[in-house]
């Protein structure tokens, strides 16, 4: 018994495929296999002798059967193996190609923008880019032939002969939206307004078509010293950095009094701009406290409501913040340059996840 | 506005440095663009004596000098090699070591061997100082000079406007004050950085009658020219003025003239108070200030010829126009060397009528830019005398009696300080005794609560300006950031509007398509504008800064184009570009609308081993356009239609829109005219969204609608239709979905079979669309015999529909 059993798990051991398996099994359990004529056998046996047998001659079938399902599976895996090791592709070749598209950093520089002022509680209004004098400048109290007109290098629409109305002009700054955004709601009111402004001036380093963005924060009690801390907020979650000092400095604007200019302290080296260190001051941005003149042009009345406005250069901004060293290129749509500095379509800025990455 | 230290200290009393000044300067709103202090650049030169000087062995014209010399405060002895001829045995002279940036040549002084001598240093001229253009020899100090002293405290000493530091401030168009030194110097005194000197104007008694007389024009006496005095002065001896003004006007960059018209351009720069002088022997007559009939033609002091357009102020003798009023006099009754007789002018103008006037004619001069500012009107006559004083001094004479018509326009205006407010404004804490002494430093004058406005500021026009001046003269730098606490508490809300937030997803849509976002200029040039259905007089601009940037742009898509052409230019051929932003409808406030403009040019692909590469279709541009509108929230089932304006190709484009009127984009390829015409090489498809034009959702709501599940099994049967060439799959997929709207749960088209092969089978102008349907029952398994009726009745709707039989 021993000696069959040895036998035939030794041959299917050995068995190189399927064939001789079929083989081995018909040679032990086919109709006449070794095994299955033991079996017959056991009929002529006494009942004692069958007793031990029997038992036995089912456990060698069982046995065996199962050594001839195993050893099936392997030569079938090996098999498997061999054909997939034939069916080797060059992984090394490149995947197939997927666009990959960019957003502009005057988009992306806006939208962070706009994720900071939302946190302050600013919402975006907007206004029209051809714009009436009367928005651009008077109701800014920039009246007419005032010296202060001609610093803007204003672009200024067609007037048909015969239509006496002063032109329209390309908005030199975002400031008209104010009083648009003020007229529409009243006060309080909290807006940035972004967008482009248009400014006849075209050299390395102005082009004539910029972005600003304007705010305007007008409420019963707001102060300049609320103004200098909501920039440096600002300042500090836009560059992204722990600690900023911003230096006032005064100066005149038509639509605020007072006015300031505000610098940045910052450090230049090696063309890196470090912001909150160094001993050097750069300009950012202009604002001041809004003129009681602007709010009376804008239906908001002086002796009730107080408040600020600043400008902000977006292109300059952006500039500042992602190394960009030529304010035209922004503009010449340089395939090259709109993929080294544009953002993926997914890296929306917010605060909790960052402004960049 | 430039001056010098010493020009300052004419008007202000104090110890404090340049770099104090500047500071106080730019802090106060003065902002200081350059200081030019001579002593910086020379610091390095000190003064040494040469111990003997003979003839350089190798060259004739060389010298040999051994020079007593210090270095870093070390006495040494070094050889220079010197090509002066004064140079000699026991000069006193300059010395630069080596090492030294010499200013006049721009170079750091290196030790040199000269024609086999060494030279260690260099003995200067003046011109290598950038003292003077002299360079005849070197410097020659007097013998007890300091030997081993900084040469510029020697200057500073000797010769102190040598030495002079030069101030340039940017001056904001409301501090016309400060366009004189005098209201530089009240500004430091109010900082408190030194006291302002007393300015005393005595008036200087008439000894004759002028025969020249004035009279301005009743017309103008309301309005252009309310005052004007004058006064002759005889028997002038003019030529050039003394060193110290020469010095002075070289030093801020005016041309010393002659001592007459250095004397107007001082009082220009010194007092803010432009002055003219005429030629009194060259004056026919009395001098009439009027406004011109236009026409009339003058030469002026800039030699140039003008024609006074009418309206304009001038002054006019007997023989015609004389001098462009409160602009530029003319050169016919200007001063010369020769002038002895002299009528001096001091006048006050109206600034916009000098702002009209100076753009009409295109002059920039001091006296327009001072006039057009605000000239102080109180100090009309004062200046005259002052003037006067300073001509019978520098040019002798006599004066004539003042001669003058009108009156000084000066108004008493008055504002109230409320101190509390300027507290509030500002946000800082500045006590109520501090701001009135800082208004009283500025010449205001204080009766009780009430500030009385200084003649010379005229942009005091109410609290505010009280406001500022407190504030700017307490120095905003100590402002100190207050927090502003949000207007809501608690989270922040959203504060985007709906179309707001539609522009920033449509634009991230785009560039998640693949797609690099330009930001193009707003403005094009007419022709590109033309072909894009703009470029009229509406939007055009009447001072454009090129003929490119002419228009303001109808659409986005030429200057999408314009911007693949230069790519192309470039090497770059296969292109995704787009842009978000305003397009314009016309010339009036709000003719404008936002667009989003797709454009594809070239291959949808880089070559690669897959063989993704194929030319961009108008499929590419169709699926994105709908990938953004979805995006943006259009309904789902919008209808295709043809008719796209004609810069697109007129088969090959189509418009999606919603009912026949609301077109939301259209999409196809541009019309090759237009690909010629802006130089672009095709293929190029395109696609522009308006995204105003989706409906906006009625209400807010944040519920889904449920979902619906069945578990029944679905069908999908394919059919093959034989139709006309000219028939739109659409009409056949809306043909089938029509046969059982709530069995069918879809239709799609998922072949199309045309050309040669097509006709070849099918018949001449046929071709074969094939569709799939899927059935999805909701109440009962479905049996072979439903689905053939189902089958049928799609047979039948598609063949209603389109003409179309089943493709046997």
């Amino acid at each position: 018994m021993d000696d069959l059993r040895q036998k035939y798990l030794s041959a299917i051991a050995g068995a190189a495929d399927e064939a001789a398996l079929e083989e081995i099994r018909v040679a032990a359990l086919g109709k006449k296999g070794e095994i299955s004529l033991k079996m017959r056998e056991l009929g002529r046996m006494s009942p004692e002798e069958r007793k031990v047998m029997g038992p036995k001659l089912n456990a060698l079938k069982d046995e065996i059967n199962s050594a001839l399902a195993a050893r099936r599976a392997a030569l079938a895996d090996a098999a498997l193996e061999e054909r997939l090791a034939a069916e080797w592709l060059d992984v090394t070749l490149p995947g197939r190609p997927r666009p990959q598209g960019t957003v502009h950093p005057v988009s992306q520089v806006t939208e962070e923008i706009i994720a900071i002022f939302a946190d302050m509680g600013f919402a975006v209004a907007e206004g029209p880019q051809v714009e009436s004098d009367w928005y651009n400048f008077d109701a800014l109290n920039i009246p007419p032939h005032h010296p202060a007109r001609q610093e803007f290098d204003t672009f200024y629409m067609y007037r048909a002969e015969g239509d006496e109305r002063p032109p329209h002009v390309l908005r030199t700054h975002t400031s008209p939206v104010q009083i648009r955004a003020m007229e529409a709601h009243g006060a309080p009111i909290r807006v940035i307004a972004p967008g482009r402004v248009y400014r006849s001036d075209y050299d390395q380093t102005h082009t004539p078509m910029f972005h600003q963005v304007e705010g305007l924060a007008i409420d019963r009690d707001i102060s300049m010293a609320n103004l200098k801390w909501v920039l440096e907020e600002f300042c500090r979650a836009f560059f992204e950095v722990d600690h900023v000092e911003l230096r006032f400095r005064a100066s005149h604007f038509p639509f605020t009094e007072p006015s300031a200019e505000v610098d940045l302290r910052c450090s230049w080296k090696g063309g890196q701009l470090k912001v909150g260190e160094g001993d050097d001051w750069m300009e950012i941005l202009g604002s001041g406290m809004v003129h009681p003149k602007v709010l009376k042009a804008a239906g908001v009345d002086p002796g009730q409501w107080q408040g600020f406005a600043f400008g902000l250069g977006i292109d300059r901004l952006a500039m500042l913040k992602y190394g960009i060293p030529d304010l035209r290129a922004f503009f010449d749509s340089d395939l090259r340059w709109l993929r080294h500095y544009g953002f993926a379509a997914l890296d929306v800025p917010t605060l909790h996840g960052g402004l960049s990455r | 506005m430039k001056f010098t230290l010493s020009w300052l200290k004419d008007h202000l009393d104090t110890e404090a440095t340049v770099d104090e000044i500047a500071e106080a300067l730019t802090d106060l709103g003065l902002e200081v663009e350059g200081i030019e202090n001579p002593a910086e650049r020379l610091s390095a030169f000190t003064i040494c004596r040469v111990i003997e000087a003979k003839q350089h062995p190798n060259a004739d014209r060389l010298r040999l000098c051994r020079v007593e010399a210090w270095v870093e405060g070390e006495r040494q002895e070094v050889q220079v090699v010197c090509g002066a001829p004064n140079a000699r045995t026991g000069l006193v002279g300059v010395f630069a070591p080596v090492g030294t940036h010499i200013p006049g040549t721009g170079v750091d002084l290196k030790p040199g061997v000269i024609r086999g001598e060494a030279s260690n240093g260099m003995l200067c001229s003046e011109r290598e100082m950038m003292l003077s253009d002299d360079h005849e020899g070197i410097i020659e100090l007097p013998g007890d000079a300091p030997l081993g002293a900084r040469f510029v405290d020697w200057l500073a000493e000797h010769d102190p406007a040598r030495v002079d530091p030069v101030i340039e401030i940017a001056i904001t168009p409301n501090r016309p004050d400060a366009l004189g030194v005098r209201g530089i110097a009240r500004d430091l005194a109010a900082r408190g950085l030194g006291v302002l000197k007393p300015h005393e104007v005595k008036p200087v008694p008439g000894r004759f009658e002028s025969p020249i007389r004035v009279q301005i024009d009743p017309a103008l006496k309301e309005g252009g020219c309310p005052h004007f005095t004058g006064r002759l002065i005889r028997g002038v001896r003019n030529g050039p003025s003394p060193q110290w003004l020469q010095d002075r006007l070289k030093a801020i960059g005016l041309r010393p003239i002659s001592a007459l018209v250095d004397i107007t351009n001082f009082f220009t720069y010194d007092l803010n108070r432009p002055l003219h002088v005429f030629d009194a022997d060259k004056v026919k007559g009395n001098l009439r200030i009027h406004a011109a009939a236009g026409g009339e033609a003058l030469v002026a002091l800039d030699e140039k010829e003008y024609r006074m357009p009418e309206g304009v102020m001038v002054i006019s003798d007997d023989s015609g126009v004389e001098s462009i009023a409160g602009i530029m006099g003319g050169m016919p009754t200007g001063c010369t060397d020769e002038t002895v007789n002299v009528f001096l002018e001091s006048a006050w103008w109206d600034p916009i009528a000098i702002a009209k006037a100076g753009r009409a004619l295109k002059i920039n001069s001091d006296a327009r830019y001072r006039f057009e500012r605000g000239v102080d009107p109180a100090f009309t006559e004062p200046g005259l005398e002052a003037a006067t004083a300073m001509v019978l001094e520098l040019c002798g004479g006599e004066p004539s009696q003042v001669v003058a018509d009108g009156a000084a326009p000066v108004e008493d205006r008055a504002y109230r300080l409320d101190t509390d407010r300027v507290v509030s404004l500002v946000g800082m804490e500045i006590p109520a005794e501090e701001q009135r002494r800082t208004l009283k430093a500025l010449g205001f004058r204080l009766e009780g609560d009430m500030a009385h406005v200084p003649s010379w500021r005229p942009d005091v026009q109410g609290e505010a300006d009280l406001v500022e001046e407190v504030a700017r003269i307490a120095s905003l730098t100590r402002l100190e950031g207050k927090p502003l606490a949000r207007a809501d508490a608690g989270v922040a809300r959203p504060i985007l509007t709906p179309m707001q937030r539609r522009e920033g997803i449509a634009r991230r849509t785009a560039a998640a398509l693949g797609y690099n976002e330009c930001v193009t200029y707003s403005f094009i040039d007419r022709e590109s504008a033309a072909l894009f259905g703009g470029g009229d007089d509406a939007t055009m601009l009447e001072n454009p800064i090129s003929s490119e940037m002419s228009h303001m742009r109808p659409d986005l898509l030429p200057g999408l184009l314009q911007a693949a052409a230069r790519n192309q230019a470039r090497g770059f051929m296969d292109l995704a570009l787009f842009e978000v932003g305003p397009a314009f409808t016309g010339g009036e406030p709000g003719e404008q609308y936002t667009e989003v403009a797709g454009l594809l040019v070239g291959h949808a692909a880089p070559r690669d081993p897959h063989g993704s590469r194929r030319p961009v279709d108008i499929y590419d541009a169709k699926a994105d356009a709908e990938a953004v509108l979805a995006a943006i929230g259009a309904p789902a089932r919008a209808m295709i239609r043809r008719g796209a304006p004609d810069w697109w190709h007129p088969g090959r484009s189509g418009q999606i829109s919603l009912g026949p009127k609301n077109v939301l984009a259209v999409f196809g390829e541009l019309h090759p005219r237009v690909l010629r015409a802006l130089g672009v090489k095709g293929p190029a498809v395109a696609f522009t969204v308006y995204p105003e034009r989706v409906p906006f959702p009625k209400a807010k709501g944040t519920t889904r609608p449920a979902l619906e599940l069945n578990d029944l099994q679905a069908v999908e049967r394919d059919f093959a239709f034989v139709v006309d060439e000219d028939v739109e799959a659409l009409t056949l997929v809306n043909a089938a979905r029509g046969a059982d709207k709530a069995l069918i749960e879809w239709v799609r088209l998922f072949d199309e079979f045309t050309g040669e092969k097509a006709r070849a089978q099918m018949g001449e102008g046929k071709k074969s669309l094939a569709i799939t349907v899927r059935l999805q029952p909701r109440e009962k398994t479905l049996t072979e015999k439903d689905i053939e009726a189902v089958s049928a009745k799609i047979i039948e709707k598609v063949a209603k529909a389109t003409g179309g039989v089943l493709r046997g």
